[in-house]
Parts: structure tokens; C-alpha cells; sequence
């Protein structure tokens, strides 16, 4: 397997790449340039393995959840990225990320955010490193997610509303990148997921890798006490928390699944597949699977799941499932739902919306994976959702 | 040999060089106000004293535009304005106004028909060249190769954050022309007229003869006129197409756009000797 890292011109097979405007250009290089150097600087690491330690709580645990595989008739564990400082993985990328924009000397930092976990995680490391914040935000998701909100304006951060198009994650990420071409010279850009242009999938791939590593350790067959997974399955909406796990799996013998959302129906057009229902093209500057129409402008994606609600997919998922490394399916919001309160009742863990989608395929296909060894990446917590899922629920 | 000079807007912009003046370069998103009466706002152009157009094919995600040109193309696909529809207009645009005409628009849409198809229906249209607003030079190879089949060039950009050394190599791919990004942001009306243009000309100028045009943030006809003074072209878009959106009806639409673009040509013309 070479997936160490891709080409020169940032693509994994057909896919990524950087098509952005030229503005941006000198910035992606620097800051591929700046990448590189820190991660191959032991002081980085060092400093990164720290904060990773004492400030995120790493290494998560791995929980075998008993009830539920007792129910659902395998032997089910959690890698609990839920239990990681701010209640998610996403701090593994914002930490890092935020630490090499200080090495970088930039000043400000802004971030997009669906579900407002990347949102909260950015606004985060910038109150710990001590680095000006604003986050952009699609107005329907602001509304869907106000304890998040609220959060990023505890600690310190600006959060701008995007009223453009529908409101959900696609408008931010674009209003974020609008930001970063008028002020790319002092701001520093932390995608909260494996998308955009290089080296952007490849460097959010890098700092959520530790996931897929700890878990290695943790469940290694051998002295951990722990057997070895047979499958590892992972929600994916840019698909981070997947990749971060799935990554140092690439190639093995374990099977790796990732989920999307069917949102209302795959028949019905609106949901979040972009693996499974869309076709290759380019969006925020990497070559990808996408939601598109037959003249190549982008669909509104739907889900119930703010941070799943997003019309492309990180380029290396794309090459993931195009060579059959990893293969990808996905769950409706009905299902979603179901999962989140099985989950809540059985075993004492509110989960994510989007986390509950991975769940829910696991119980979809308990006849399949009999007896089987399964990991799912328990990548979020549920806190923000449980407004959203009272109000879906009356 | 550049392609500059087989096309009409290559040889437009090389006698704008030689004669040391520059061209005024409307940009207008196809299918406004409505599909039926957008060519009328490009002849009301024309017959103001623009000397070309850049033909927007309206794009959902447009990454390097901001509110204006971004809702502009929302209301044109709102419209009904497809990418065979924009090619239409633009092939009326260069027969009725005699103007030379380039495309504009994004990577993914090509992709979608296939950029060898694009590049044929573009050239058959008449198109000079293509704009795409997120191809940087390093994706460009397989893009430009593929346009030049057809007879088209293909439009790179520089800005203001562009070192000298990829300045340098990003000429050297013999772009239709320079599109120089006079500020930093995306596209949109600025109040000052831009602090940076005239460096980044110069830095053109030193290493290469490929024509510049530059646009963003340029608005008034003061700007115009400062621009024009240091580049071959001037490209407007923002300021006109908000007339547009803000028009009651098309007659004043075109009405509107006349009176503006006839004091941004007059600012632009007055740099030829």
C-alpha cells in the first residue's frame, strides 16, 4: 500500500488535487511547506503529543458495550472519541492545526461548522493558544445546534451567520473560503474535515489518524487483553472521524464501512450519499464524489444530522472506494433515530446524530455480523442533539 | 508563439499593448434580468463603448464571487439559464455586437460535459477563451491543452499574494491573457480603488508580454482609470451586474447599464494616446 501520502500535485488516485483561485495558491503551498516541516519536527510532536495527553484526554478509551452485544448478538466496542475534550474527535485536527497556525505567525483563525462540534473545537484551541476566532455558520444550522452557538461565544469566538442558499454546512464552508481569499496573508483556515483542496484532506487525515492508531494498540489481539477488530465502521459526512480510524487499517484484513446519510430516502434525492449516490466532479477545491445535477451544479444534501448534511466526501473516501479499500453505504433519518435512542437506553451513551447512523447500520446488519468483532467510532456526543431529537420526537 | 494572437480578443488585447491603451471587459452572468432579454444588456453595452465581454455561466458554488455575482447567478439558474443556453447567448453576443467575448465560469460544470465538449461548443459559440475561476495553473495542463484544440486560449490568474517566481511560471503557460487580480477577495464593489494593482502590474510587466487585464473590487470609473493606466484591460462586474439585479424591468436595466458602462469606457479610453 503506498497511501503514505499523495502526489505531488495532492491527489489520492483520481481524486483531490487544488482547485481554488489563485489567491489561495501561495497560501495551500505554504502551508503544505509549513506542514511538512512541523511534522517532521520532533519538538511539534512533542508539543502536540502534550496537549494531546493533558488538554484533549487521549488516549480515548475502548468500551466493550455488553448490553448492546448481547442484544444485537456480536461482540460490539467503541473507540469513546465522545469522551475527548469538547465531546468529540474533531479536537484532534483543531489542536494540531491551531498549533501549526501559531508556528505559521498567523494571527486569526476562522473555521466552517455544521453540527458545531469543528466550531467549538476551533473556537477551543484558539482560547487555549490564545489565537483570534470567528466561525461561519449556516443560519438553519445555527438554529438547530444554539448550545454549540452558545459555546463559541463563551470562549471567546465570533460566529457568523450564512444566510446564503439553504444554511447548512456546504454555505459555510464556501463563506469560510470567501473569508480566506480576502485575508489569506493573516488568517489561517482550519478545515474541520478531510476536504478542500491539498493539503487540507491530507494534513486533517494526518492529525485524526491517531484514533485508528490507538485503537491498534488497544485492540491488538494480543497483551491488550482485547481481539483484534473484523470490522470497523465509521459515520461519514466531509468523513474525518472515518478516515482517522479507518486510515492505519488501509490495506489489512479488517473490513472498513463507512456511513452517510440516506437522509429522507435515497429514491427521494434528499440526502447526504455522496459516495453512494453521487458522481465524481469538484467541489471546494478537491475532485470528489458529489452531489450534483446533469449540468454539474452542486444539490442541497439533507440530513438530520447537521454535520452529515454536506453534498461532497474527502477525496482519499473517493479513492477508498473506488480501489475497494473501504466500502460505503447509508442509513435513513428514521434509522438514525431509532439507533440513537437504542443506544441512549442500552447503554447509558447519548451519542451524536451523526454517530448514531454507524450504530444503526450495525443493528440493520446484526444477522451478517454475527459473532463478529465490531469497532464503531463512537465519534461524538449527543448533548447538542437532544433539543432537536425532543422536538422531532413529540 | 502565444495564442493571443489567433483569437479576437488576443489580437483586441495585443493592439490595446502596442498602441499602449486598454479595453474595458464587461463581465455580465448569462440569463439576466430573464433568458428572453439578457442580449439586450450586452448590446447596451456595446453601444456604450465596451470593447469585449466576459460571459458568465452561472455556476451554485461560485467560491471567488461574492453576494452580487453569487445571487446574480442564482437568480439566472432560477431562471432556467442552462450551460448550452449561456453558449447560445454568447455566440448572439459576438454576432450582434461584433465584440469579442470570453466564457466564465467554474471547473465543476466543465468536468461535467466533458472539457473536450465543453471546448468544442464554446468555440463553435464563438467564444475567444474560458475563464474558470478555481483552475489554478498547476491544474491547468490537461484543461488548456484540450481548449487550445478547439481554438480557444485559456485565461490564467495572478495576484497580489503570487511571488515573482510563480508569477513567472504561471506566464510562461501562455495564458489568452493574465486575468490580475487587483484585490485581495473575491469578486465585489470596493469603495477605494485598489492599493495593490499597480504593483502587481508592475511585477507583470518585468517578466512577461503576455496581456494583463485586471478586475476584482473595481467599481468606479476612477478605478477604471487607474487600472487601465497600468494594465492592457479593465474587467467590471460586480457594479454592473448589481444594476441589473436592481432594475425594475429591462429597459431600465439596459438603460442603467448604458450610463454606467459609457463612463467606465470613457475613463478607460482616455489612457490611449
Amino acid at each position: 500500500m503506498t497511501l503514505i501520502r499523495p502526489d505531488e500535485r495532492g491527489r489520492f488516485g483520481e481524486f483531490g488535487g487544488r482547485f481554488a483561485p489563485e489567491t489561495l495558491m501561495p497560501a495551500l503551498l505554504e502551508l503544505e511547506a509549513a506542514f511538512e516541516a512541523a511534522w517532521s519536527d520532533p519538538s511539534f510532536h512533542a508539543e502536540l503529543r502534550h496537549l494531546l495527553r493533558d488538554f484533549v484526554g487521549r488516549p480515548t478509551p475502548v468500551y466493550r458495550a455488553d448490553r448492546l452485544s448481547q442484544e444485537l448478538g456480536l461482540d460490539l466496542w467503541f473507540k469513546r472519541e465522545d469522551l475527548a475534550h469538547t465531546g468529540a474527535h474533531k479536537i484532534n485536527n483543531t489542536v494540531g492545526q491551531a498549533l501549526l497556525a501559531k508556528r505559521m505567525g498567523k494571527p486569526r483563525i476562522i473555521a466552517e461548522t455544521g453540527a458545531g462540534q469543528h466550531g467549538v473545537a476551533t473556537a477551543t484551541a484558539c482560547a487555549l493558544l490564545g489565537i483570534e476566532c470567528a466561525v461561519y455558520m449556516g443560519a438553519t444550522d445555527i438554529e438547530r445546534q444554539a448550545l454549540n452557538v452558545y459555546r463559541m461565544r463563551l470562549l471567546g469566538c465570533e460566529v457568523i451567520p450564512v444566510t446564503k442558499g439553504p444554511g447548512t454546512l456546504k454555505d459555510a464552508v464556501s463563506e469560510a473560503m470567501r473569508d480566506w481569499v480576502a485575508t489569506v496573508e493573516t488568517t489561517h483556515y482550519i478545515i474541520g474535515s478531510v476536504v478542500g483542496p491539498h493539503p487540507f484532506p491530507w494534513m486533517v487525515r494526518e492529525f485524526q489518524k491517531v484514533i485508528g492508531e490507538e485503537l491498534q494498540e488497544q485492540m491488538d489481539g494480543g497483551d491488550s487483553g482485547r481481539p483484534r477488530p473484523d470490522v470497523i465502521v465509521a459515520c461519514v459526512g466531509g468523513g474525518s472521524n472515518a478516515m482517522g480510524i479507518f486510515y492505519p487499517y488501509a490495506g489489512s484484513s479488517v473490513r472498513l464501512v463507512g456511513v452517510e446519510a440516506a437522509g429522507h430516502g435515497l429514491e427521494t434525492g434528499e440526502h447526504g450519499a455522496s459516495l453512494v449516490a453521487g458522481s465524481p466532479g469538484v467541489i471546494h477545491g478537491s475532485r470528489t464524489y458529489l452531489l450534483q445535477d446533469d449540468a454539474g451544479q452542486v444539490l442541497e444534501a439533507h440530513s438530520v444530522s447537521a454535520g452529515l448534511d454536506y453534498p461532497g466526501v474527502g477525496p482519499e473516501h473517493a479513492n477508498f472506494k473506488d480501489r475497494g479499500i473501504a466500502e460505503y453505504v447509508s442509513i435513513t433519518d428514521a434509522e438514525a433515530m431509532e439507533a440513537f435512542h437504542l443506544l441512549s437506553r442500552t447503554e447509558g451513551i447519548i451519542p451524536a446524530l451523526e454517530t448514531a447512523h454507524a450504530l444503526a447500520w450495525v443493528a440493520n446488519e446484526r444477522d451478517d455480523l454475527a459473532g463478529k468483532t465490531v469497532v464503531i467510532n463512537l465519534s461524538g456526543r449527543g448533548d447538542k442533539d437532544v433539543q432537536q431529537v425532543a422536538a422531532l420526537d413529540e | 508563439m502565444s495564442e493571443t494572437a489567433t483569437t479576437p480578443l488576443g489580437a483586441l488585447l495585443g493592439k490595446a499593448q502596442r498602441s499602449g491603451g486598454a479595453v474595458l471587459l464587461p463581465y455580465m452572468t448569462a440569463g439576466l434580468p430573464g433568458p428572453e432579454t439578457s442580449l439586450d444588456m450586452f448590446r447596451a453595452m456595446a453601444d456604450a463603448g465596451a470593447d469585449g465581454f466576459e460571459v458568465g455561466i452561472p455556476y451554485s458554488d461560485p467560491l471567488m464571487d461574492g453576494p452580487t455575482i453569487h445571487e446574480a447567478g442564482l437568480r439566472a439558474l432560477d431562471a432556467g439559464t442552462s450551460l448550452d443556453g449561456a453558449l447560445r447567448l454568447l455566440e448572439a453576443v459576438v454576432t450582434t455586437t461584433g465584440k469579442p467575448s470570453v466564457v466564465m465560469t467554474y471547473v465543476n460544470p466543465v468536468l461535467r460535459v466533458g472539457v473536450g465538449e465543453f471546448a468544442k461548443r464554446a468555440a463553435a459559440a464563438g467564444a475567444s477563451g474560458v475563464i474558470l475561476a478555481d483552475l489554478p495553473a498547476e491544474e491547468a495542463d490537461h484543461f488548456q491543452a484540450a481548449f487550445a484544440d478547439a481554438g480557444l486560449g485559456l485565461v490564467l490568474f495572478v495576484a497580489p499574494t503570487t511571488g515573482d517566481e510563480r508569477l513567472a511560471a504561471v506566464a510562461a503557460a501562455q495564458p489568452l491573457f493574465l486575468y490580475g487580480v487587483a484585490e485581495l477577495g473575491v469578486t465585489g464593489e470596493r469603495t477605494d480603488a485598489s492599493s495593490r494593482a499597480g504593483e502587481l502590474a508592475a511585477r507583470v510587466r518585468a517578466v512577461t508580454d503576455v496581456p494583463l487585464v485586471l478586475g476584482v473590487g473595481i467599481s468606479t470609473p476612477d478605478h477604471a482609470a487607474q487600472a487601465a493606466a497600468v494594465a492592457d484591460g479593465v474587467i467590471v462586474g460586480s457594479a454592473l451586474v448589481r444594476r441589473v439585479l436592481d432594475a425594475p424591468d429591462a429597459p431600465s436595466a439596459a438603460s442603467s447599464l448604458h450610463q454606467a458602462v459609457a463612463d467606465l469606457a470613457a475613463a478607460v479610453h482616455s489612457t490611449r494616446s
